[in-house]
């Protein structure tokens, strides 16, 4: 395996769970509802996934119960900011809290337990091409998923009608209500997305990124695919681009401290926030209407009957 | 004046309430920890040593611990325990250092002990351990290993305590093979178990073959493992989450240090002071040498008996900086504890460029 191709590979590892994780935000985004407990959703993900995969001896089962418990954090989520028209801010910042506890509680007799690492794909002639083998067929399952997931988002919010009413009760709720598109209904489809794709995006950390489960493993992935929604301007394809920007820039700056360059460690690992904040400006500045976050976001609804 | 007989009442029911309760209180005693304790290393090691005063000392003390708690925004966790009543109080993380002596002026007679840092007061001891020691047994394991003549390091921050674990590493590996080169990358975190995996995968990318790491998760370790590599557990014996990667594994043991302070603070006898123990005391503790081959085995034996008996000091002098200038000898024959603990450059042979 040449080192090109080895960097790709890693790349790919680091970028797929700020991909996963922001596709979800972006359609609740899109729908009007800001969540901030991406990070707490994701640890869910992350501490039911391995438990479950453990308990269950397998790893199809184990994604199945970190998406699961991450969808159940994002009902409760629902509740708050639908049923109740809470606060989105604080109730998603309270999310985050009690996702990482919880999960903290739920992965602690799972602490030191460990997996064996997942199947990857395997197509005899394909996969054993040179330096684009194993990157086009050579990997894992979360990976083509997140890809499809990356496309099929795209093709949802622009090219169906569902997901035109998506965006309108995400970019005025009023005028959708009054024209009878059911926003709650609609919000609460789409904050349920968020939740299992933040759980998948978990899942992937503890069973594939790193096979083992610890409290805080999450590390603050959470709050970058947050970020990187609102840089990427709500739109798929630049939440694409941008976590795979930042994947890269994480793995290439390690690379280059490894090859020894003679920049700072400290100014390389702040590499690849600035790459990625400035690539998306440059991206938004290109077009010629801006484009805002859409219109409800944040805002609590109330139907008004 | 009616309010203030009933305002003196109040008062004094208050203490007589309090009263009884307090004649028979139990010492408390509290933890900061930098990471999660599931984190199978640094906090993780300390909170065993909280779990040996509860064993030994169980009926006299109350412990308690906050974890995750970050270096910047640490005083308002140091001051919680010290206002709920703790008495003793440990500070587990060098960046706790102005936090933990900001909130000991304020109480007075609150004991402190601040691990890895150098400054003290009336009510604050410091404490760390010579992991150096251990680093140098694991760099000649490490030259004695590599195919490649490649060895790396994962660390978290260019700071003088990771430096000198660098540096012990590099002369431990120079002893064994004078031609042998060190990759270091640091991720700029004490606990990120996927940037460390990252890292880890740099290195390993760039003909690394044997590795070490100065971060707290085990999956630079992991990483070696799925590669069919070798590497070193790190702050605890890490050897289930790498049968067949791990060399040995530097542990923190601070039962005994944490047993014998809680006691002194029970019979009146605590002061501030330094410890900085070593193999000699049982403060690191090298896990099983396993991979490896008998000879290596004996090798790394040997140079850790030397080690503890004083016979060999890992930063003895002559000691060479990268620019070839020899570090000035203030310990006799070897570095002084001072010029450890504050090291700022790489010694002769690392061929990289230390991030000032």
């Amino acid at each position: 395996m040449s080192m090109f191709e080895a960097v790709l590979l890693t790349i790919v590892t680091a970028s797929t769970p700020l991909l996963l994780a922001a596709l979800g935000e972006l359609v609740a985004e899109r729908a009007g509802v800001l969540n901030l407990g991406v990070e707490g959703m994701m640890a869910m993900g992350a501490a039911c996934g391995f438990a479950g995969a453990v308990v269950f001896d397998s790893t199809a089962l184990g994604v199945l119960s970190g998406m699961i418990a991450a969808v159940l954090l994002a009902s409760l989520f629902a509740f708050a900011v639908l049923g109740l028209a809470t606060n989105q801010v604080a109730s998603g910042l309270a999310l985050t809290i009690l996702g990482l506890g919880l999960a903290g509680l739920i992965g602690a007799p799972f602490i030191g337990a460990r997996r064996e690492p997942i199947a990857h794909l395997h197509i005899p002639g394909l996969t054993d091409l040179p330096v684009v083998g194993r990157l086009f067929f050579g990997q894992d399952a979360f990976v083509y998923v997140s890809l499809l997931l990356a496309l099929a988002v795209a093709w949802f919010l622009f090219h169906t009608r569902a997901g035109l009413t998506l965006r309108s009760v995400g970019e005025n709720h009023t005028s959708a209500h009054s024209l009878g598109l059911p926003v709650v209904r609609v919000r609460l489809l789409a904050i349920v997305f968020g939740g299992a794709c933040a759980g998948l995006s978990g899942a992937y950390l503890s069973l594939v990124y790193t096979r083992f489960w610890s409290p805080g493993m999450t590390a603050g992935r959470g709050w970058i695919a947050l970020a990187l929604v609102v840089f990427a301007a709500w739109r798929p394809g630049r939440a694409f681009a941008g976590a795979y920007l930042f994947g890269a820039a994480t793995v290439l700056q390690l690379h280059a401290q490894a090859a020894s360059i003679g920049l700072p460690s400290q100014t390389l690992s702040a590499l690849p926030y600035l790459a990625t904040v400035v690539a998306l400006v440059l991206l938004s500045l290109g077009k010629r209407r801006a484009v805002g976050a859409p219109g409800s976001l944040g805002t609590p609804f109330v139907p008004d009957r | 004046m009616k309010r203030a007989v009933l305002g003196a009442v109040a008062v004094a029911a208050l203490a007589i309430m309090a009263g009884p309760a307090s004649a028979q209180q139990k010492l408390k005693v509290g933890f900061i920890y930098v990471g999660p304790v599931g984190d199978h290393g640094w906090s993780y090691q300390h909170d065993q040593g909280r779990k040996a005063i509860e064993k030994e000392l169980g009926d006299r003390v109350e412990t308690s611990y906050v974890e995750s708690v970050p270096e910047a925004d640490s005083e308002r966790a140091i001051e919680q325990l010290a206002r709920t009543g703790h008495k003793l109080i440990f500070t587990t993380s060098f960046g706790y250092m102005e936090p933990t002596l900001k909130v000991a002026k304020k109480y007075p007679n609150v004991m402190f002990e601040h691990a890895t840092g150098f400054k003290r007061e009336k009510n604050v001891s410091t404490y760390a351990a010579r992991f150096y020691e251990g680093r140098y047994i694991s760099g000649q394991i490490a030259a004695k290993m590599s195919k490649t003549g490649v060895i790396g390091y994962v660390g978290a921050y260019p700071i003088p305590e990771v430096v000198a674990g660098i540096n012990a590493y590099f002369l431990g590996a120079q002893s064994v093979n004078p031609a042998v080169k060190l990759k270091v990358v640091y991720v700029n975190s004490w606990y990120d178990p996927g940037k460390e995996a990252d890292g880890a995968k740099a290195l390993l990318d760039q003909g690394v073959d044997v590795l070490t790491q100065h971060t707290d998760s085990p999956a630079p370790l992991q990483a070696a493992e799925a590669r069919g590599k070798l590497a070193f557990g790190q702050a605890s014996d890490m050897i289930k989450f790498a049968p067949k990667a791990q060399l040995t594994a530097i542990i923190d043991n601070w039962n005994d240090y944490y047993v014998a302070r809680t006691k002194a603070v029970l019979d009146g006898s605590w002061k501030a002071q330094d410890t900085w123990g070593g193999l000699a005391q049982h403060m690191v503790v090298m896990a099983p040498y396993t991979n490896m081959p008998e000879d290596v085995a004996k090798l790394a034996k040997e140079t850790e008996e030397a080690i503890r008996s004083g016979k060999l000091k890992p930063f003895k002098c002559p000691v060479f900086k990268q620019d070839g200038s020899q570090v000035e000898c203030k310990g006799g024959d070897g570095l002084s504890d001072e010029q450890i603990l504050g090291m700022n450059f790489y010694v002769k042979g690392i061929d990289d460029k230390l991030p000032q």
